[in-house]
């Protein structure tokens, strides 16, 4: 009789414990990162106003007494009808993917070399690629900056070398761009990379060597697919926050770089149109739906395992 | 075999003279007299000079100081308990939305967090009345919610692979669970709630979008204070603010490294005792 009562009162308290452990982090996140977006996608819906705050209440009295609900798609036709927006959409996700591209051909090379590096010396070789992560990343863009402009060090090399007669503009380009966004966003790609081709069973090479294939038919047809997961990991930790990379093409790029975090935040800031930079928000979030959900499962897998 | 090796290791060299060159050029360009980075003017820590009198500069870096180790010391409490979350409880209800909570702000856009970031705050000061005004505290909550993902993923994999029996034999010793985690599972796990305080702060004390959306007059932190400069140009204080951040780095690791070499040292030692002895 007492037992089964004793059971039950354990199982309670586990249950509130439980409870009590996870309803800090749980309530903070639906609070702090869950509801702005529903936030978002309600003042997107409401139309500008020049007051505090510049949006007009989408729930009003209307002056009759009735409840009033105003849901204004102007936001959204508006971002269709102004080839800007289209423009500066496909501009962002194509310096996304080319950079990402770019970071996989020279983060895969030195993941795997890390990798296949003897046991005592990879810790330390996989310190020095994320060494620079911990300094700030304005300044590493900033130091690009000094790098990249006309009477910069790298057209001073050039010309000392008399590889070019003048300096070649750089900064202020789509190219400034690229290098920002591969060489801040590098150990992001090569930490995943990394992750998986240690993971790899070696014999698996030494089986297909004994069958008689050469090392770079072994690579492609063994090495490659069985770190496809790190790949891909790697390319959405790259991708998804680049689409929306707003610090790199504002420092590097010049005025005719558009992106769509610029947009966004030109809308905000300089225009003050929080309805509208909300719109531009949903839109991109709408894009970045399926890589992050990509992202999302093989990270839950990469924990699991 | 031998030249596949070289070029590898060719490459990896490359990698590495990408990610440092620009930090080291910074850092040598800090002691130059002259204000073009072409010229070498001669040595000099002038502009170690101006950034010290910079009344701006210190009050923005106390300020971003502040405001990391708050959201960082917050971030690993709550970081902490989601990690548990994850790892310990199996099944429960809502662990997909969670597991998607945690996950989504490690990839995206900081211009999308930080427009939902305020208009949350906004929309909260409006029907609430707090957060009043736009302060260190917006940028405080908005940091701990960005930072909390980060060490949830890092202690998460710790947790993973730590060796249950031990958690086990203490409870089989008749330990409550809540004593077992302080006493068996906290000490295991403490390397990881450091690694991830570590990273919290760096994330804080370096971020400059999502603060740039929810500061308001008064809370400058330094990153805005260093974004507005830059945007103007190169300019040499900045220079030689990097240096004196690379320095503190570079610093911070190296003890790190050192005790962490230490523990490894030790725990091989006593290992070994308990070998001998048995």
């Amino acid at each position: 009789m007492n037992q089964p009562l004793g059971n039950r009162l354990s199982g309670l308290l586990r249950r509130w414990g439980r409870f009590l452990v996870g309803l800090p982090p749980y309530a903070w996140l639906v609070l702090f990162f869950l509801v702005p977006f529903l936030i978002v996608f309600k003042i997107s819906l409401s139309e500008m106003q020049a007051a505090i705050p510049p949006y007009k209440p989408l729930l009003a009295w209307a002056e009759d007494g009735v409840l009033q609900l105003r849901l204004n798609l102007g936001n959204y036709r508006y971002l269709l009808t102004d080839d800007l927006y289209a423009v500066a959409y496909l501009n962002s996700l194509k310096i996304a993917a080319i950079s990402t591209v770019g970071c996989l051909l020279i983060g895969y090379p030195m993941a795997y070399t890390i990798a296949r590096a003897p046991k005592g010396n990879r810790n330390a070789l996989l310190m020095l690629v994320v060494l620079p992560f911990w300094t700030s990343f304005l300044i590493r863009v900033y130091a690009w900056m000094g790098i990249l402009k006309s009477e910069g060090l790298l057209n001073a090399f050039l010309l000392w070398t008399g590889v070019i007669n003048e300096p070649l503009q750089i900064l202020e380009t789509d190219l400034a761009v690229y290098i920002g966004i591969v060489y801040s966003y590098l150990p992001f790609m090569v930490l995943p990379l990394y992750a998986t081709l240690e993971k790899m069973d070696l014999s698996l090479l030494e089986a297909a060597a004994d069958l008689g294939c050469r090392p770079f038919r072994a690579f492609l047809a063994v090495t490659l697919p069985l770190s496809l997961p790190g790949v891909i990991a790697g390319s959405m930790l790259v991708f998804i926050p680049a689409v929306g990379e707003f610090v790199i093409p504002d420092l590097l790029g010049g005025p005719d770089t558009l992106m769509i975090g610029k947009v966004l935040w030109a809308e905000f800031f300089d225009n003050r149109d929080w309805p509208v930079a909300s719109a531009v928000a949903v839109a991109m979030l709408v894009v970045l739906v399926a890589p992050i959900m990509v992202f999302q499962r093989y990270q839950s897998k990469a924990v699991d395992s | 075999m031998k030249n596949r090796a070289l070029i590898l290791y060719g490459l990896l060299a490359l990698g590495y003279a990408f990610l440092y060159l620009p930090i080291v050029l910074l850092v040598t360009y800090s002691f130059n007299a002259s204000r073009l980075v072409t010229v070498w003017g001669g040595f000099s820590t002038r502009w170690y000079g101006e950034l010290v009198a910079d009344q701006k500069v210190l009050d923005a870096a106390w300020l971003s100081l502040k405001v990391a180790v708050t959201s960082a010391t917050a971030a690993t409490l709550l970081g902490t308990l989601a990690a548990v979350m994850l790892v310990r409880f199996g099944r429960f209800r809502g662990r997909t939305l969670f597991t998607g909570l945690i996950t989504a702000p490690l990839v995206m856009p900081e211009v999308i967090t930080g427009l939902a970031m305020l208009l949350l705050f906004v929309a909260m000061e409006q029907s609430i009345g707090w957060p009043a005004g736009r302060s260190m505290l917006t940028i405080i909550l908005a940091h701990v919610t960005f930072c909390l993902s980060f060490v949830t993923v890092v202690v998460q994999s710790r947790l993973a692979q730590m060796d249950l029996s031990l958690e086990e034999a203490a409870m089989d010793l008749g330990a409550r669970p809540l004593k077992v985690f302080l006493v068996i599972t906290l000490p295991i796990i403490a390397p990881a709630l450091a690694a991830g305080w570590l990273l919290a702060f760096t994330l804080s004390i370096d971020d400059v979008v999502i603060s740039a959306f929810v500061t308001g007059p008064g809370a400058t932190t330094l990153p805005i204070v260093v974004f507005s400069k830059v945007r103007l140009g190169v300019s040499p204080e900045i220079n030689a603010l990097a240096t004196v951040v690379v320095a503190v780095v570079s610093i911070g690791i190296a003890v790190a490294g050192r005790l962490a070499h230490r523990r490894e040292r030790e725990r091989q030692d006593s290992q070994r005792l308990a070998a001998e002895q048995g």
